[in-house]
């Protein structure tokens, strides 16, 4: 957990406790983590599927914007990442 | 192992709606009831020797878990007694992850050295859940912080070594939680980053020896604010969780999210259970999974679908507004004090057995002796204990 402002150009990784799959039983991704799951359907997702140790927000979001071209994704992008990054889901470096 | 956590995943599971229609997910397997230790607050079943010799064998154990996984259960606990007294728990956690379960391992820590701690990070388990053991029966020997603290120790430099966060389980009751300050100072000591401080609840062996465990009002108080001063102190540094006992809660528990939910408890001798305590209710016919698959236990077997829903329910619960809120609380618990487990759980003060309740709580504000003479007078769990249960039982 960290109540740290979030830099936008620190490369994202899940925490080592964390697992996320496609779950085909909920149709959905899903964030495990001991004893719990998070569902994390549609454009949730699709976002946590960028962090993978090597993006950062500004180039998850870059990414995204070239998949869905014309679209303003950037306030919905930062909500969710400074979202699941208060909750602990990943580290920044 | 503690008491059953039951709040648990009511609390973790998020906001979205999670599809629980095909199966269930969560999967607690009990691996063994044989445990080196003899906690007089174990929830197994007192009769846990009778499943000696049934024991599930390892591709049994797999058979389920690939079962399990298929219908979509994500999370899978590996406990006991204490599962590290089988040598196959590798095996399990490795193609358990495998199939893309979150494995848990819940242990008192005893048989896990570094060759197999080693062998479970390659294997990929999630989590290890440290479980504070048997402070009743070395009592001394835990206040003055020797043995179990050099084992404790060990064990969770073992844990950190391995990057797995310190995840410290320790079950509360009026014998040692007046030392609860000296259990924190231990805690923070072997770098604990979580802590569940939580109380007996009185199931099977804790039942038993419900009178010499069941804390004072004054106690729980006095531990519960010398935790939020502790708190305080550490900061974000360890996460600490003050569980109540049930008896003194002002609502029943939702017990296990509502009874075949999300959870399936598969006891050591392969038999299906909506809970860890559910082998005591009578008029069950619980099914094993040596003879059916998960899918019919969980979407076609009478056990598991009886209480699920409300068409089950007695009044009080029946219309009462928060029977979609906790379920009427604990089948097991409304058996075990009122003899029938389609009653309201006693815990819930609208219930007419609540006196039940009250009376033990009564009972417990009382001066009992202390914890040296307490000692000899406890039911501790051990295979002799169990086998003459058994035999009174056939009587």
């Amino acid at each position: 957990m960290s109540s740290d402002a979030l830099d936008h150009d620190k490369t994202l990784s899940l925490e080592k406790q964390y697992r996320f799959q496609w779950e085909p039983a909920q149709e959905s991704y899903v964030l495990l983590y001991p004893e719990g799951l998070v569902k994390l359907p549609g454009s949730s997702g699709e976002i946590m599927k960028m962090i993978d140790g090597t993006k950062s927000t500004n180039q998850i979001i870059s990414a995204l914007e070239e998949k869905f071209p014309g679209v303003d994704l950037r306030k919905d992008v930062v909500t969710f990442i400074e979202h699941a990054y208060g909750k602990g889901w990943f580290s920044a470096n | 192992m503690s008491s059953p956590s039951s709040n648990t995943l009511t609390e973790r599971v998020g906001s979205v709606q999670i599809n629980t229609t095909k199966g269930p997910l969560w999967i607690n397997a009990e691996i063994t009831y044989k445990c080196p230790l003899h906690c007089v607050f174990c929830y197994n079943p007192v009769d846990y020797a009778s499943t000696f010799g049934e024991e599930l064998t390892t591709a049994e154990w797999l058979r389920l878990f690939k079962q399990a996984r298929e219908l979509g259960a994500v999370q899978l606990g590996i406990s006991g007694g204490e599962p590290l007294m089988r040598d196959d728990v590798e095996t399990m956690v490795a193609e358990a992850s495998q199939m893309g379960f979150y494995t848990n391992l819940l242990t008192s820590g005893i048989g896990l050295t570094e060759e197999r701690i080693a062998s479970f990070k390659e294997g990929g388990l999630g989590q290890i859940q440290l479980s504070f053991q048997d402070s009743t029966k070395e009592l001394n020997d835990f206040l003055s912080s020797t043995k179990t603290f050099d084992l404790k120790a060990k064990v969770a430099k073992l844990i950190k070594q391995y990057e797995y966060p310190m995840v410290l389980n320790v079950v509360l009751h009026r014998l040692n939680i007046d030392h609860i300050d000296q259990i924190l100072e231990m805690a923070e000591a072997i770098g604990a980053d979580h802590v569940e401080l939580a109380n007996s609840q009185y199931y099977a062996w804790a039942l038993k020896n419900r009178t010499y465990l069941m804390p004072s009002r004054k106690q729980l108080q006095d531990a519960e604010e010398t935790t939020n001063k502790f708190r305080a102190k550490i900061g974000n540094k360890m996460k600490l969780y003050f569980v109540v006992p049930d008896y003194y809660a002002e609502r029943p528990k939702a017990c296990m999210n509502g009874w075949g939910s999300v959870f399936l408890n598969v006891a050591p001798d392969g038999l299906a259970l909506p809970c860890h305590e559910a082998r005591m209710l009578p008029g069950f016919e619980f099914p094993n999974v040596k003879d059916h698959d998960v899918n019919w236990i969980w979407n076609e077997s009478d056990a598991v679908s009886k209480y699920r829903g409300e068409s089950w329910m007695k009044e009080p619960c029946r219309s009462c507004d928060d029977r979609t809120k906790d379920f009427g609380g604990c089948r097991c618990q409304a058996f075990q004090l009122t003899g029938d487990a389609t009653n309201t759980d006693p815990v819930c003060d609208k219930s007419p057995h609540h006196h039940i309740i009250t009376e033990a709580v009564e009972l417990a504000q009382k001066p009992q002796p202390p914890a040296v003479e307490v000692k000899p007078l406890l039911f501790y769990r051990d295979d002799k204990n169990s086998k003459e249960l058994i035999a009174q039982d056939a009587h």
